[in-house]
């Protein structure tokens, strides 16, 4: 992919982003995160009042409300705050640094990683508390990143792009060759399997937030740091190091990144695939190429998508209730075809 | 992730693997008509394809051994011609079938049969050959913009695969565990039970669409220049894409419909092919027969070493990923990107 749009200061014509300047853009977009937050805080089986919400939040006084905010919306708004901004940092990384615009965290073998772990714990463990999945899927996720960045660093030239999503991709194709297998030979499995395997915010232990928290906030700041660089390597290597970056320690970065942000997301909710490989392309439509506003704005336009599809999963089954993963892609995919469409693309 | 033909491969190489990949492939294919509860002799294998034998290995070389392994060597060709047309055209290693939305029509399609309970026998690959075009019709219209881009197409097929990955999921969700893993066998890829209209399905379309591949490889290799230089070099620039796309889409659908979207094998067979004759691009027929040799081994693996319920989907990955990933490794720069 080698050209690159330079973007007008002030795109005419475009429906979106013009005439509004970046930060104005992340303003609104951040006006519609929280929105987003307050509604899923409202919405569910049990509709909520805004002045119910906001006593139970701030004023905990009729006890069936705040069962319902802090024991159950509370902690699955924070999900998909967390592991939204998480996915669209990985995705909007793992693009900067292969440049390739099919690569998704999944890429490099976190998601395949994940699965294999929880496979695994299902398998041996039995274990039947989501509880018990997080941290086989992190480590999973963890092995598996290393594996694939010490294959692909391997030989003369070091971590090419090229090679770092080709080392991916087939260790991802081996890991989940080694899961389908498990999943065909033992039913329980494949049961237990299927549910984590469409991705879901909800029923998930608060804990858990917690404690993945950590990783979360190391991943990100990792991120933001790395991505003035990513705009270099942009530019091709040669060039980067001209400008004096040091390009090997740039995809390390990232790489770590990459496995701390999209590991804890996979581990807590399932592999999501859809919000990381697509929400950093809408980015970049409005923000064009600078890898640092496309960073950012993936952070806050992911947990809205999630968030939204969450929502609309909640009222759209009820009683019952949709799992977030196909929401996202039946919501997502359309509204990202149509951007694809509309825009001239700022390639990466 | 641009590969610019700086030479178009050295071509005594570039025959000389694909005439060890043919070779290594045939080999694979009598070893596969060999092997098997009643074990045979290659000698045996190839007097019984003469037709010369007893009753019983006639029946079983010809009969139950044949079709299957026919499929399974059409079905890899099919595969690996296609990815490497889908990576050529889209200048991307990424880009196979499973990731830019032609198999998703397929894998939707036959989820939703299994759901409703029809597609028996070869209504499955019918239901599937209809879902593959389905959704390849739906990217190339929806990327369709006074124009189309390789680049515009990937981001569409990527848009249109996570929507039929959604409804996959899905269904699967409603399906009974049992009819859930039924279909889980078919979303693997498998060659079981595979019978001689399978394999007329692919060979028809085998035979019609490869020559005319390597028909249309001057196009293939202009489009690896922009599309001005393309232009000024006197190519049709979207009459080239949509012909090379369609010959493209039509060997992944029949695959599919013939053996299930087995993963990965579009994609690492024209890597595969790439390394080893050191060219710029995926060779085309190098790529294909390194597609029948991974399956062929893959299936033989599946059928002798493995518990009968797994599909040869499961094995492809674990076969073809530590080669690539060998390659990978000893990668000189020159063929790198």
């Amino acid at each position: 992919m080698t050209t690159v749009e330079k973007r007008q200061p002030v795109a005419t014509g475009r429906s979106s982003g013009a005439g509004l300047s970046r930060p104005l853009g992340l303003l609104l977009a951040l006006g519609v995160l929280l929105l987003v937050c307050v509604l899923s805080i409202m919405v569910g089986t049990t509709d909520l009042g805004f002045g119910e919400v906001f006593t139970a939040v701030f004023r905990p006084e009729s006890p069936e409300a705040e069962a319902i905010v802090r024991g159950l919306r509370m902690p699955r708004t924070g999900f998909g705050l967390a592991v939204g901004a998480a996915l669209g940092l990985a995705g909007a990384l793992m693009q900067g640094v292969t440049r390739n615009p099919l690569a998704d965290p999944g890429i490099l073998g976190v998601t395949s990683g994940a699965a294999f772990g929880v496979t695994l714990s299902a398998l041996f463990g039995g274990i039947a508390s989501f509880y018990g999945y997080v941290w086989f899927a992190f480590a999973g996720a963890l092995v598996a990143t290393v594996v694939v960045f010490g294959l692909g660093s391997l030989g003369r030239d070091g971590a090419r792009p090229a090679k770092l999503a080709l080392a991916g991709a087939a260790v991802s194709a081996m890991l989940n060759s080694m899961v389908s297998a498990v999943l065909l030979l033992d039913a329980a499995t494949l049961d237990r399997y299927r549910f984590w395997a469409v991705g879901a915010i909800n029923g998930q232990d608060p804990r858990v937030l917690y404690q993945l928290l950590p990783f979360l906030l190391v991943g990100a700041v990792l991120a933001l740091a790395v991505s003035p660089a990513l705009n270099s390597l942009a530019l091709g290597e040669d060039v980067a190091r001209a400008l004096g970056r040091n390009v090997g320690r740039i995809r390390l970065v990232s790489v770590l990144a990459i496995t701390l942000l999209a590991g804890s997301a996979a581990a807590a909710c399932g592999p999501m695939v859809f919000i990381g490989l697509v929400v950093p392309h809408m980015a970049r439509i409005i923000t064009g190429p600078d890898h640092r506003w496309v960073l950012v704005y993936s952070a806050v336009i992911a947990p809205i998508l999630l968030l939204g599809a969450d929502i609309l999963g909640r009222v759209l089954a009820r009683p019952e209730e949709l799992q977030v993963g196909i929401i996202v892609a039946f919501l997502g995919a359309p509204f990202f075809i149509a951007l694809v469409r509309r825009q001239r693309l700022p390639e990466l | 992730m641009t590969t610019t033909p700086v030479k178009l491969g050295n071509r005594a190489r570039v025959s000389a693997v694909s005439v060890l990949l043919a070779a290594l492939t045939l080999l694979m294919f009598c070893v596969s008509l060999a092997t098997g509860e009643f074990q045979l002799g290659l000698d045996e294998v190839v007097a019984a394809l003469g037709g010369i034998g007893d009753y019983s290995t006639l029946l079983v070389v010809r009969e139950l051994r044949l079709p299957r392994a026919l499929v399974g060597l059409l079905v890899g060709l099919a595969f690996g011609v296609a990815g490497a047309l889908f990576q050529s055209l889209t200048r991307n290693p990424l880009a196979s079938p499973d990731l830019i939305g032609i198999t998703g029509g397929a894998n939707v399609v036959v989820v939703a049969g299994t759901a409703l309970g029809v597609g028996g026998g070869l209504g499955v690959p019918l239901l599937a050959l209809l879902g593959s075009l389905a959704s390849a019709f739906a990217v190339y219209t929806l990327a369709w913009k006074q124009g189309s881009t390789g680049y515009r197409i990937v981001l569409v097929g990527i848009g249109v695969q996570a929507l039929c990955t959604g409804a996959t999921s899905y269904l699967l969700l409603r399906l009974g565990v049992y009819d859930a893993q039924g279909a889980m066998v078919w979303l693997t890829g498998t060659l079981n039970a595979r019978n001689f209209g399978h394999v007329t399905w692919i060979a028809v379309a085998v035979v019609l669409l490869l020559p005319l591949t390597l028909l249309l490889r001057g196009w293939l290799d202009a489009l690896q220049f922009n599309d001005d230089t393309a232009t000024g070099l006197g190519i049709p620039v979207q009459r080239a894409r949509l012909s090379l796309g369609l010959v493209a889409v039509g060997l992944a659908a029949v695959a599919t419909a013939a053996a299930g979207p087995i993963v990965f094998v579009a994609l690492v067979s024209p890597q595969l092919a790439l390394r080893l004759c050191r060219s710029a691009t995926p060779p085309v027929l190098a790529s294909g027969l390194a597609g029948s040799l991974l399956l062929l081994v893959s299936d033989l693996i599946a059928r002798t070493l493995l518990p009968a319920e797994l599909p040869v989907g499961v094995v492809t990955g674990v076969i073809g990923a530590p080669f690539l990933l060998w390659l990978l490794a000893r990668a000189n720069r020159a063929n790198a990107g």
